[in-house]
């Protein structure tokens, strides 16, 4: 019996006295899970960390199609970036409707939005996290001088200039935090739509030269991708802070344009499965159908615009969502709508009405068939798979560039630069087949409709009405603009998007925009 | 290695036990009459035992009995409700009997943390239900036993799944994102909260009827010694034992019940349908044009015939238990075989217990070993068919003749149409088309099977030397396996992944070992009429588990085993508790504990968790201890404050980086890269702490034939574990789990216990309680900004990322957040129009601030009524309970739309006849019409039994559960966990036939 009692007393004694307190410093035993302290220990871990900053556009967390979001308070594909940026800047305008009854995402076509609506909410979050992860990144290869990390390095202060030129164009006034604000439980002050403008021009001329040559590897930024967000940066200048900045504009667009990017043979091409190898590529946001799974971005865009009677097996996919469709003013941009002619059109009006009487129809509307999961020869793609894509998304291509540069031009006062009207003419005749489409001359309505023509769907209409004046107020109508059929005029204040009200909450600092 | 230890020294215990049985000699018989001291009439069934021994008989119809004793011999008379008597047998050959009633409720013991109390010095708000009083019927999870028992106490099943689990509220949810379970202990282990996969309920896997008692602590100074985990009450689990000294008895215990489908949603049928939608058409409505009109089909399915079936369920439980000497013992072995009422799902479970409590040297060592063992298997089908029911389209058949889909009719893409017009049966699957609900149940092949095990061996050691102190010791181990699949083959059209059908894997694996230790002294200080009952000791418990799934890829190929993950955490405690007895009247109870998580950062490990409680046992005083029509009266004062650490991340104060999946790399030129991402953390996170006052009176009057007690508790818990919006920019993701906000619930419980009739044939008792609960936010962020709009939660069906709840400052939790509808003069809703409530104009819906908030899922009242009439050998009983003030939105009145009748992707949805409430032809979600009363009344279940005593003790009895409902609610069930009602698994009504046989 004695035993018992010493066993007793052992027992208790390597229990209480040997390993009890200890125990409450754990380290993690998921294979998972890396601790802050380790995780860069090696060069491929660089270039995982690098990978994350780009995902954060693609993906919608660590466990594709989903699982470990990224971030909370919305559905995980809908808290995509790229899908809810797309739904904010083309959702709000002409070019597109959308059939479903999703939370507030009709507010959109009424621009009636207002300071707690989820998915401007969502697209905010989405900027100010893909800033605090690049944040981090640059502390971590602050100061590192191997080639690799100094690349590295500055293109994580692109794509923290990219989201924070999403701000601006969108929100304005954001929070502001760079790498000097280590993470934590902080109000992150607010900065000004100007200030925010002078930064932003700084960073990039920074990185310039830190950048890879323009197409040093596929889907990396590249000095290209810089220049041609400078340019986008001086062609608003005059919404962001004020003044015209048109000749900075050109000429970085003509940094871009003799760059060695050649406009695609063929226009659809830049929308395939295989638009990687599109020539015209500056910068895109990739998808796969195997190793980049969403339920945002472009398997969003492909299977919500397939509805009616459109085959999905014609798109590469398994099936539609029967969501997205334009409005008749994009349809109207055409002389011809069918295709023939301008093979930009790419309606399909089989089935569909063209006046919409309810949004929630998905056959009210013209559908578009842009975007594919075939390839260029309409094979199938090379990691096909039912329910995801391989095709990419274009955020900067030449032919945009080539617009910017002609718009820049001609608001810089010289109306007869002969190469901005040979850009344009490059790019309807390609759109054309032939010269018929050839203009004469242009003024700056046509490059905004010729803007719609060329870029319809890839996520430029807001800014374009915004700088032209024509996004709220009454100088545009389009169908059910301000909740009315025929369009009617909308209070201009909505020019930006309310900061939205979680985090005024959140973060005291903060004030809303004007008229919210 | 700890463990392999105690497990030898059971063996070696239970075998010295067997080989130092004694066996005595010199018998004669002894026979004699047991009467009742009051009514002087012949007691049936008493015990009549030889001290020490198994042996000994029971009494007759008439109270005679005969036994066999040796001249030395003591003979213990023992029976239910009766005080037992131990007499000398001396040389007497006749013995005449007389057994007092028991003064019921004063000497019960209940067990509190780490110890036992004598149920008159309880302190704490304390209920005890104990297997008399559990619910009848076949019960096959624990927490069903004690449904509408405990005031205050609100268990609500998920849903009518074979196995489901409950959600169990005390008093309330004092936590947000934090559990709001409370801790529950079976057996002195605490069992982790957290969820196994593959198995819908944790408790399932512990057998219903090795359960002794159900003991629920309400307030902190009850739970306060268990502090880390304590915030939402403590249910502690005993399980049955044997009886020292008793002869061997086995039980059969067996129930076959048929499971039987309640109530059907009401929709219409295919002749209905067609008519409906024809007269749409003509309507030129909703988007029905011919085209869409050729689509409907020729049949009369009833879809919901088609997945619901009447479900057969056996139960059988065996058990032995007695005494070996001075080693008590029980053994059990159980199964339990429940088939669903949607077909394909069920669960199968066979569970093994064993108890021993051997004493040792004179009692100064006793030793408690309890083992469970229980290996179950579930098929959980697809619960989607439950809605998918209700959708499909009553005009079409259940097979078409398709050679693509098994069979199933499946809705195809308006691009697959045949020359003739007419959809091509074998096209490919419309992905936003209603599933075949058949073929969901038919084509889903989701299993799984769960093995677990609970163990202890409790040492608790009086010293030879001070027997005042007693050293305690308690080692315990929670082990489960889980396996488990969810598949559909390549032709199941529902995975609208034609020719890859879904093949998902999953397995886990959990552990969990606990180690208690503490010194209890007692001691009476007769000379300033003093009584000190003081423990100190030592916790740590540690949680750990494994686990991967698999699913298949696009190329039908499995995706390697990439999700693999792991949790542990630990948990650290020292405590001490002081019983103070003044008068043996006046008690006072003090209570620390120290907690320490691995959760938190060093800096705020710890958590000191202190409570105070006060009673004064009036009726001991000189004023009322003559009065013999009070029995008991007690009150009691009590103060606690208890913690709160269980959230779903195991680091959430350390910066770490996750990988990726094979499926979220990003490509860099030809090569797809995984990735790395920080997670977002909280370095400063802390405990969550709740402050709890309590007020109580235990009365009894008349002998205590009414007994009960009245508690008036305030409960504010403040440094909320939330999940919330953060400062954009501040960290790596919008919303956080931090220390943020404050709630507070503040009730009132009462409860009666009669017993109205005690006759010799008669006898009718009645139970009745209820409670009051009102929740509330007070803070919600750090800046307690009066316009934060708060935070939307409640997700509804309709839509993606529709909430139909949001949490804010002076609300309850979980309030619902809508628009106010505005009603025309027939009485109908107007379809579209709410009331402006901001004055502001323009499009009311376009406004959330024309949102508000109104009602909420929680009960304001809950009631529990049970009652037991007996008649000789016949018994009847009935167990109801009631919540009041709690709403529901209804998600399927909600969907029912003309609109939804025809979507334009090619596929017909059917409608509820609830469409008939508002005839609403587009969505109106957020209209407060959907926000319903569901109030009510619940006949839980109704029982007759009949006992034999005779030759055999055996009881056979005839059980209907769910008998009925009262309601007004317009859904099929106002019973709604959580309070969005969107089609669950019905509730089946059950009809049990159950036998008891005692040998």
């Amino acid at each position: 019996m004695k035993n018992i009692i010493k066993s007793l007393a052992v027992i208790l004694a390597t229990l209480t006295f040997t390993s009890c307190v200890k125990d409450l410093d754990v380290v993690p035993k998921d294979p998972n899970i890396i601790t802050s302290l380790t995780v860069y220990s090696t060069p491929a871990a660089y270039k995982e960390g690098l990978a994350k900053l780009y995902a954060t556009f693609s993906v919608s967390g660590q466990q594709g199609p989903s699982g470990q979001p990224d971030i909370a308070g919305i559905d995980e594909g809908f808290g995509n970036y790229l899908r809810e940026y797309w739904n904010v800047q083309e959702l709000s305008t002409d070019e597109a409707v959308i059939a479903w009854n999703d939370a507030s995402i009709k507010d959109f076509h009424w621009q009636t939005w207002a300071p707690n609506d989820v998915f401007i909410a969502a697209v905010y979050s989405r900027i100010m996290y893909t800033v605090a992860l690049c944040n981090e990144y640059i502390r971590a290869t602050e100061g590192k001088t191997e080639p690799d990390l100094v690349k590295y390095h500055a293109e994580a202060r692109f794509l923290r200039a990219l989201a924070y030129y999403h701000a601006i164009d969108l929100f304005g006034n954001p929070p502001f935090v760079t790498e000097a604000d280590s993470p934590g439980a902080f109000f992150p002050k607010q900065t000004t739509r100007a200030l925010l403008f002078t930064y932003l021009e700084s960073e990039l001329k920074a990185i310039e030269t830190q950048l890879g040559a323009p197409r040093f590897e596929y889907a990396r930024a590249d000095q290209a991708a810089a220049w041609t967000l400078l340019a986008k940066l001086y062609l608003n200048a005059k919404v962001y802070m004020g003044t015209e900045k048109n000749a900075e504009c050109a000429t970085y667009c003509s940094k871009v344009i003799s760059a060695g990017y050649t406009l695609s043979s063929k226009y659809a091409n830049n929308f395939t499965a295989d638009n990687n190898l599109s020539t015209e590529m500056i910068f895109p946001i990739t998808c796969d159908g195997q190793h980049t799974q969403t339920y945002g971005g472009m398997v969003y865009l492909i299977h919500a615009q397939i509805g009616g009677s459109m085959d999905p097996a014609k798109f590469g996919v398994g099936g539609g969502w029967g969501g997205l469709r334009t409005t008749s003013a994009l349809v109207s941009k055409f002389t011809d709508p069918t295709g023939e002619t301008d093979k930009r059109a790419m309606f399909w009006s089989n089935g569909q009405k063209l006046v919409i009487n309810d949004i929630g129809q998905f056959t009210d509307g013209y559908a578009i068939t842009k975007f594919s999961n075939l390839t260029s020869t309409g094979a199938a793609a090379p990691h096909a798979h039912p329910d995801f894509v391989d095709t990419d998304y274009p955020v900067f291509r030449l032919a945009d560039v080539y617009l910017m540069y002609a718009e820049a031009v001609l608001r810089a006062g010289n109306a007869s630069d002969a190469a901005a009207l040979g850009y344009i003419n490059a790019l309807r005749d390609r759109a054309y087949g032939n010269t018929n489409g050839r203009v004469p001359s242009y003024n700056l309505q046509f490059i905004l409709d010729e803007r719609a023509r060329e870029l319809f769907w890839e996520g430029h209409r807001r800014s374009d009405l915004v700088r032209f004046g024509q996004f709220t107020s009454g100088s545009y109508l389009w169908p059910w603009k301000g909740k009315v059929a025929e369009g009617v005029a909308t209070a201009s204040f909505r020019d930006l998007y309310p900061i939205p009200a979680n985090d005024l909450g959140a973060n005291p600092t903060l004030k809303q925009n004007t008229g919210y | 290695m700890k463990f392999e230890i105690v497990k030898m020294k059971a063996i070696w215990f239970f075998l010295f036990a067997l080989l130092t049985l004694s066996v005595t000699a010199q018998e004669r018989s002894i026979t004699g009459k047991v009467t009742d001291a009051t009514t002087n009439e012949g007691l049936i069934g008493v015990t009549v035992l030889i001290e020490g021994t198994y042996t000994g008989t029971v009494t007759d119809i008439d109270g005679n009995f005969s036994v066999k004793v040796a001249p030395a011999a003591k003979l213990v008379f023992s029976f239910i409700g009766y005080q037992s008597q131990i007499i000398a047998v001396g040389t007497q050959s006749t013995l005449n009997v007389a057994l007092k009633t028991e003064a019921k409720g004063l000497d019960e013991v209940v067990v509190i943390g780490y110890g036992t109390v004598k149920k008159s010095d309880a302190t704490g708000a304390v209920s005890t239900v104990s297997s008399k009083d559990f619910n009848k019927g076949g019960i096959t999870s624990p927490q069903d036993l004690i449904v509408g028992k405990s005031a205050g106490t609100v268990i609500t099943s998920n849903s009518g799944a074979p196995g489901s689990g409950s959600t169990i509220r005390i008093r309330g949810g004092s936590s947000m994102s934090a559990s709001n379970d409370p801790l529950i202990i079976i057996d002195g282990f605490p069992v982790s909260n957290s969820g196994i996969s593959g198995l819908a309920n944790p408790l399932s896997t512990i057998n219903p009827n090795d359960i002794e008692t159900f003991t629920v602590l309400k307030d902190a100074s009850a739970t306060a010694i268990y502090g880390s985990r304590a915030s939402n009450g403590v249910i502690l689990i005993t399980t049955k034992k044997g009886i020292a000294g008793k002869p061997m008895q086995i039980d059969y215990n067996g129930t076959v019940s048929v499971n039987t489908v309640n109530k059907y949603m009401d929709v219409l049928s295919g002749d209905e349908f067609r008519e409906m939608s024809l007269d749409l058409a003509s309507r030129s409505q909703v988007g029905l044009n011919m085209g869409a009109l050729t689509r409907l089909g020729k049949s009369n399915t009833d879809w919901q015939k088609q997945i619901y079936q009447n479900a057969i369920t056996h139960d059988h439980n065996l058990s032995m238990s007695g005494g070996v000497k001075s080693m008590p013992y029980r053994v059990s072995l159980g199964y339990t075989g429940q088939d669903g009422i949607l077909k394909t799902t069920d669960m199968k479970r066979s569970t093994a217990s064993v108890g021993l409590d051997p004493k040792f040297f004179d009692d100064h060592l006793k030793v408690s070993i309890n083992l469970k063992g229980s290996y179950t298997t579930q098929n959980f089908g697809d619960a989607g068919a439950v809605g998918s029911a209700v959708a499909f389209d009553p005009t079409q058949p259940v097979m078409n003749g398709n050679t693509k889909f098994g069979g199933y009719y499946t809705w195809v893409n308006l691009s697959d149409v045949l020359p003739n017009g007419s959809m091509n049966p074998n096209g490919s699957p419309n992905p936003i088309g209603v599933a075949n609900p058949v073929a969901l149940l038919n084509q889903t092949d989701n299993q799984s099977a769960v093995q677990r095990s609970i163990g202890n061996a409790q040492f608790d050691y009086k010293f030879h030397f001070l027997p005042e102190l007693r050293a305690n010791m308690n080692l315990g181990y929670d082990y489960f396996t889980t396996t488990g699949h969810n598949n559909a083959p390549d032709n199941a059209a529902f995975t609208f992944r034609n020719g890859i059908g879904r093949l998902n894997d999953y397995k886990q694996a959990g552990k969990s070992q606990l180690f208690d230790f503490y010194l209890n002294y007692v001691k009476d200080l007769k000379s300033i009429n003093s009584k000190i009952d003081a423990t100190a000791g030592y916790s740590w418990q540690h949680f750990y588990k494994d686990g991967s799934s698999f699913v298949r890829n696009g190329d039908g190929k499995q995706v390697s085993d990439n999700s693999k993950f792991i949790n542990e955490n630990f948990l650290v405690s020292f405590f001490a508790r002081v019983n103070y007895t003044f008068m043996d009247r006046y008690l006072l109870t003090l209570t620390l504990r120290d907690d320490g998580s691995s959760r938190f950062s060093k800096a705020n490990r710890w958590g000191l968790f202190p409570a105070a409680a006060f009673a004064w046992k009036i009726k001991d005083e000189s004023f009322l201890k003559d009065v013999s029509a009070v029995s008991d009266l007690k009150l009691r004062l009590g103060y606690g404050i208890t913690g709160q650490q269980d959230i779903g991340n195991d680091y959430p104060y350390l910066p770490v980086y996750r990988g990726s999946t094979a499926t979220a790399q990003y490509q860099f030129g030809n090569t797809f890269y995984n990735t790395l991402r920080p997670n977002p953390y909280d370095a400063n996170i802390k405990w969550e702490e709740t402050t709890t006052y309590n007020v109580g009176l235990d009365y009894g009057f008349l002998n205590n034939r009414f007994t009960g007690s009245i508690d008036v508790y305030s409960r504010e818990t403040k440094d909320l574990l939330n999940f919330i919006p953060i400062a954009a920019g501040s960290n790596f993701s919008n919303f956080l789990t931090t220390n943020v906000g404050n709630l507070e619930n503040k009730g009132a419980e009462f409860s009666i216990n009669a017993r109205i009739v005690e006759s010799k044939d008669w006898k009718w008792s009645l139970g009745f309680n209820t409670a009051y609960n009102e929740n509330k936010i007070t803070k919600l962020t750090k800046t307690d900004d009066p316009n934060y709009p708060g935070v939307d939660v409640g997700g509804i069906g309709g839509g993606v990322g529709n909430t139909i709840q949001n949490q804010r400052v002076g609300y309850a939790a979980n309030s619902f957040f809508v628009f106010q509808q505005v009603y025309g003069t027939n009485g109908m809703p107007i379809e579209g129009l709410y009331v402006d409530r901001t004055g502001s104009g323009g499009t009311v819906t376009s406004n959330n601030l024309n949102k508000y908030h109104y009602k909420k899922p929680a009960p304001d009242v809950t009631i529990g009524i049970n009652s037991r009439v007996s008649y000789k050998s016949f018994d009847f009983s009935f167990s109801g309970r009631a919540n009041l003030g709690n709403y529901a939105y209804n998600n399927v009145a909600s969907g029912a739309l003309y609109s939804t009748v025809y979507n334009q992707s090619g596929f017909y949805n059917n409608l509820p006849r609830l469409v008939n409430n508002a005839k609403f032809t587009n969505t109106q979600y957020f209209s407060d019409f959907y926000l319903e009363n569901a109030s009510f009344f619940k006949m839980d279940n109704m029982s007759v039994g009949y006992n034999f005593v005779k030759s055999l003790k055996a009881r056979v009895s005839f059980t209907v559960q769910n008998a009925f409902t009262i309601t007004k609610y317009k859904g099929l069930d106002p019973e709604v966990d959580g309070g969005i009602d969107n089609n669950f698994y019905p509730r089946p009504r059950i009809f049990v036939l159950g036998v008891n046989l005692t040998f």
